[in-house]
């Protein structure tokens, strides 16, 4: 049973409109690996230059925050729900 | 067009006066075509700070979801300058994260509050027009 995948509004541009896209279980980083792979519009907004995730991104499995989990590599077993927000900051820093 | 209904208005005001001198935030919940707030949910300020805001991660997502169970999406930011004018920041500017967002600001640095809003682009703010009032029926 493959994860369900639920994208921001501003990601969803580039998966062709679509709010929620299946994945193959795996680490939360293997999931975004796939996604890039496959709908390479989103790279920028996901990962770094170096390949890590950005900062300004919220990934949760199951409605937990992955930075209170194993971060990258959270398990997302079959069946389970990851969500993509992107981060809301701001201020005068 | 941001349309803001008297009492989100209010708890706007309400909360940015409670958390002062610390920047406050929450997320609009409406409907994005029309600019028009329904709900307002405020969220905790994980900066905890009186200058920068981060909206919390899990009270993002508690407020995503609640927003899509009504039928509603979140369209947009508050969050509160204390001491400056309700303007974005280079930083504001520079994290806005959705062309498509709202980011409103309330000022409470005078006795009298004020909110305003703007769209935020690849770096170029426009303001936009606020209303308060109750909300349009027909809409």
């Amino acid at each position: 049973m493959p994860v369900s995948v639920r994208l921001p509004t501003v990601l969803r541009p580039h998966a062709a409109g679509q709010s929620v896209v299946e994945a193959s279980p795996g680490t939360v980083g293997a999931i975004v690996a796939e996604l890039v792979g496959r709908f390479p519009g989103m790279k920028g907004n996901l990962l770094t230059d170096t390949g890590e995730l950005q900062r300004f991104v919220n990934i949760y499995v199951n409605d937990e925050d992955i930075r209170y989990l194993d971060k990258s590599d959270t398990a997302v077993a079959d069946g389970a729900e990851l969500t993509i927000l992107p981060a809301v900051a701001g201020g005068l820093a | 067009m941001l349309t803001l209904p008297p009492d989100v208005y209010h708890d706007i005001v309400a909360q940015a006066l409670d958390e002062a001198p610390l920047e406050c935030c929450g997320l609009l919940a409406g409907d994005p075509d029309t600019g028009q707030v329904l709900r307002y949910f405020r969220c905790t300020n994980a900066a905890a700070s009186a200058r920068v805001y981060t909206v919390e991660a899990r009270d993002q997502l508690r407020a995503t979801r609640r927003a899509e169970d009504d039928g509603l999406e979140i369209i947009g930011v508050l969050h509160s300058h204390t001491h400056t004018p309700p303007y974005p920041s280079h930083t504001d500017i520079t994290q806005a994260p959705d062309p498509t967002w709202h980011y409103a600001i309330v000022s409470i640095a005078d006795a009298e509050p004020s909110l305003r809003s703007f769209r935020i682009a690849d770096g170029v703010v426009a303001e936009e027009t606020v209303v308060v009032g109750p909300v349009d029926s027909a809409g």
